[in-house]
């Protein structure tokens, strides 16, 4: 075929003749190197894999070291066939053969040797062979240094990882080889840390230098046995072993103390709306909720529009979120709240109303079931620091969006137009209106603006949870609490109220469990307002 | 605070317990529980014979016209909010439920007491007052109003309604309590229970109405609405304004309370659910559709309201929580005074045409 490509153009005479010779050629080389195989098939490899065929477990060990040992191409094929339960021999006969599936009643099984499509089998005609713990644990040794000795870096790597506790007598001579021939020093990294943990295990007190400070699990829970004697060794081995404890207790904390910045920036982002429309404007807006469920359902509505391309669904919802949720704010304080100046209690049952009509009309514009919305590739799976410490994506991005959010609506507030006539309308209403500033303007503007940012919380929540009617509901009371704990009308108070709430939260989790940790929470905001009624940061002096 | 200056119950010199609008209403509500018990007692083959399922449905609706009062003494007399009287009316179905389930099992515990119906009936009174006492001792004390009232409490709620979900608390988790099979030796599926207790919700609504309105007229309640209207001079003048507070705000809880444990045997069940803010939020739209600071727009309210609820649910599902969030709505910008306001104004309208001079009797 390739030939036909390359001379193309030429006269079609020609042509034809080359292909026939290169035909020819293609086929004298195949039949050669078929033969070489075939050649190399009969006798060594069979030899090897009678060897298997046997019931004692140190008789199949030895047989699988041989294997490992051999120059035989299929033997990685072979150890991890028999590490998985699938390499066999045929009962009434004398070929061997691998189960590459083995989940139904019928097999698909290939020859052993030539990986030839050899049907199916069943459990009546293909004998596997029966492995032990041991055996099993020699057997994911062998692979894990034939797979070093092959590869790229990365498999090297995950190989070098892969023997960490697992080196035996049988191997270590091997891996001790390959550590001084690899040339990385990643890979040549976790290669010495399984080596000197073998090395400890064997009494020597010298390597639990190189184990000092490793969070590998295994690498622990093979020192607790040895720490427990009562030797020079063991105190050795206690000390290494408290060291690792310390440090990963350090990466607990750190752990605990980002889930619980994680969770707290879902509440900064679900209450700093509040902040704007309740602590600026003195409105209770108990639909507040919802419009952080129209936020995410926007988020859904725009990825339903755009299959596939979850990462530009996203880039849009940003802006789409913010102006669907600030356009409904718009309208309800158009309607609504507008007619209800001053009248705080009046304004909360209104707005309560609000809420009720807005969850039921998704509820039955689209369904009260949930929607699931789908990360982008780049907001899924965690960013690995360490084996005690990993960051999850979707949970790092609403944390970076939250403080950007934040660090957006702080520069409107100091820098802007809007942001100087909203502080005027909030310390002074009647002075700022004879100053020029059109109140009743500001006062659509920040509901807007406060719901609109609702609506960006609604879309960060998109990424973490389902998308349902009664999505906001659940983080209103949250909300408020965080509101009046940080101090009505002051962002920063806000965002540190949502921050230590978010933390206090997951430190308590682990001791109480989840549900009275939250009631703990909430039961020490409610004291906390009784002691202050001015949240953490009171305004200082007179702001009305 | 600009509405509740055209509240009524201000500016008036001492009234009288028994005004027309307190007459009517004992009146009506003697009347009705007397009809609907004769009613009840005709044939079924009768045409206006009122079956058991309704008398118990009416039961249920005097228990919720209970706790409508119990949020209007505060509410409409006092100015404070709660958006978490579902929690005593809760707590007080909670020590009714673990008595009637104390009827057929042997409780753990500290529940074991509640075997004996004057010790629960004592924890009727007891839970919800304690908790509101503290509570409102804690939230008057460092003088919490207004929006920061209704939130706190509805803070309180919302932990008690998870804490209640909790299997921990041997309350039932979110099961809660049921299969209650005895009252008082009786049992409770008979046609006889449920009269009886139809009968037991009427005559609470009725003595609950006339305390509060005893407290209304009374010093206390004088003071109490001074305190709504103008706080800060009612502190000056020299009144305890969280004393005052407080013993409206635990009376009024321990009415809710007793409202949760006439209603817990009438349904057969209670669970954390009552403890949700939703239902709380919903007691104070019956108030405000009634209309605020006049007691009987309370029991009004919420006969109107739990009426269309239990229509509406049935004809159209999807359409009742359309219906309420518009009723929340429209009360708060159309109808600010409620049904009581509009009756108000249509009788003092008749009233300045015929007999100028007699409108301060009508309240």
């Amino acid at each position: 075929m390739r030939a036909t490509v390359e001379h193309d153009g030429r006269a079609p005479t020609r042509r034809s003749t080359i292909t026939v010779l290169l035909c020819l050629l293609m086929a004298w080389s195949l039949s050669i190197i078929s033969q070489g195989a075939f050649a190399a098939t009969s006798s060594e490899p069979r030899a090897l894999l009678e060897a298997l065929d046997t019931g004692n477990f140190q008789a199949k060990g030895a047989a699988a070291q041989a294997i490992a040992e051999s120059d035989v191409e299929q033997k990685t094929r072979w150890l991890q066939a028999l590490l998985d339960g699938r390499l066999g021999k045929e009962r009434r006969g004398d070929r061997f053969y691998i189960v590459t599936d083995d989940s139904g009643r019928e097999w698909p099984i290939i020859d052993a040797i030539t990986f030839e499509d050899a049907g199916t089998g069943t459990r009546r005609t293909v004998d596997i062979f029966k492995i032990n713990n041991d055996l099993r644990t020699q057997l994911e040794g062998l692979i894990a240094s034939l797979s070093l000795s092959a590869g790229d870096e990365a498999s090297r790597l995950s190989a070098a990882r892969r023997l960490i506790g697992e080196i035996t007598e049988d191997n270590v001579a091997s891996v001790r080889r390959m550590r001084d021939e690899e040339e990385s020093d990643a890979v040549r990294q976790p290669l010495d840390v399984a080596l000197a943990l073998y090395d400890v295990q064997n009494g020597d007190a010298e390597a639990l230098d190189t184990l000092r400070g490793n969070l590998d699990t295994r690498v622990r829970n093979t020192l607790v046995p040895i720490a427990a004697g009562d030797s020079p060794l063991a105190a050795e081995a206690q000390s290494v072993l408290g060291g690792i404890e310390s440090k990963r207790a350090w990466y607990d904390r750190a752990q605990t103390l980002f889930f619980g910045l994680s969770a707290g920036s879902i509440l900064v982002l679900a209450a700093i709306g509040l902040a704007i429309t309740f602590g600026v404007m003195g409105v209770i807006n108990m639909a507040h909720g919802e419009l952080i469920m129209i936020g995410a359902y926007t988020t859904w509505l725009i990825q339903q529009a755009l299959p596939g391309q979850p990462g530009l669904a996203l880039a849009l919802a940003i802006p789409g979120g913010f102006l669907v949720a600030g356009a409904f704010g718009v309208v309800i304080e158009r309607t609504v709240i507008r007619f209800l100046k001053g009248r705080p209690l009046e304004t909360l049952l209104a707005t309560f109303g609000l809420s009720l009509i807005l969850q039921q009309l998704v509820r039955s514009v689209f369904s009260p079931l949930n929607r699931r919305v789908t990360s982008p590739e780049w907001l899924q799976g965690a960013w690995q620091i360490n084996e005690a410490l990993a960051f999850t994506l979707n949970r790092l991005g609403v944390l970076l969006f939250c403080l950007a959010v934040f660090a957006a609506l702080w520069a409107l507030m100091r820098f802007t137009r809007l942001g100087l006539e909203v502080r005027a309308v909030t310390q002074n209403r009647a002075m700022a209106r004879a100053m020029g500033v059109r109140a009743t303007r500001v006062d659509m503007l920040t509901f807007g603006l406060g719901a609109g940012v609702a609506g960006l919380a609604g879309v960060a929540l998109s990424q973490l949870t389902n998308v349902g009617p009664n999505l906001g509901q659940s983080y209103i009371v949250d909300s408020f609490l965080v509101v009046v704990f940080g101090g009505v009308g002051n962002l920063w108070g806000t965002l540190v109220a949502g921050m230590s709430l978010g933390v206090i939260n997951q430190v308590l989790q682990p001791w109480v469990g989840a549900v009275l940790a939250k009631i703990i929470v909430l039961v020490g905001v409610i004291l906390f307002i009784q002691k202050r009624p001015q949240g953490i940061f009171a305004p200082k002096g007179r702001t009305s | 605070m600009t509405t509740q200056a055209t509240l009524p119950g201000r500016d008036r010199s001492r009234q009288a317990f028994l005004s027309r609008s307190t007459l009517v209403t004992s009146l009506v509500l003697i009347v009705g529980m007397l009809l609907v018990l004769i009613l009840n007692a005709l044939p079924a083959s009768n045409a206006l014979h009122v079956s058991g399922a309704t008398v118990a449905l009416l039961g249920k609706y005097f228990t919720y016209m209970l706790l409508a009062l119990a949020v209007d003494l505060i509410w409409g007399y006092l100015g404070i909010l709660s958006l978490g009287h579902g929690a005593f009316f809760a707590l007080g179905g909670y020590a009714m439920g673990l008595y009637l389930n104390a009827q057929t099992s042997v409780l753990p515990g500290w529940q074991a007491m509640m075997t004996y119906f004057p010790v629960a009936a004592l924890m009727v009174l007891l839970a919800p007052g304690l908790l509101a006492l503290v509570f409102g001792w804690l939230a008057f004390r460092s003088r919490v109003t207004g929006v920061y009232f209704s939130i706190i409490t509805q803070a309180l709620t919302f932990a008690l309604m998870l804490a209640f979900n909790r299997n921990e608390m041997g309350l039932g988790g979110s099961t809660g309590l049921t299969r209650f099979y005895e009252l008082l030796g009786f049992s409770l599926s008979s046609e006889g229970m449920t009269v009886a207790l139809f009968l037991a919700s009427g005559i609470a609504v009725l003595l609950a109405f006339w305390l509060c309105r005893a407290i209304t007229v009374s010093r206390l309640g004088r003071v109490s609405v001074a305190t709504r209207d103008a706080e800060a001079r009612v502190r000056f003048i020299g009144y305890r304004v969280d004393h005052v507070k407080l013993a409206l705000f635990v009376v009024s809880a321990m009415i809710a309370g007793v409202a949760g444990a006439l209603y817990v045997p009438q349904v057969g069940i209670i669970n954390p659910s009552t403890f949700a803010p939703l239902f709380s939020i919903e007691v104070v739209v019956w108030v405000a559709l009634g209309g605020r600071a006049t007691l009987y727009g309370a029991l009004l309210g919420a006969l109107v309201v739990n009426y269309l609820k239990t229509v509406l649910t049935g004809a159209m599902p999807d359409a009742w929580l359309f219906i309420l969030g518009a009723l929340f709505v429209l009360v708060t910008m159309v109808l600010p005074q409620g049904i009581a306001g509009v009756i108000a104004k249509w009788r003092g309208r008749r009233h300045a045409a015929v007999q100028p001079g007699q409108r301060e009797a009508s309240a």
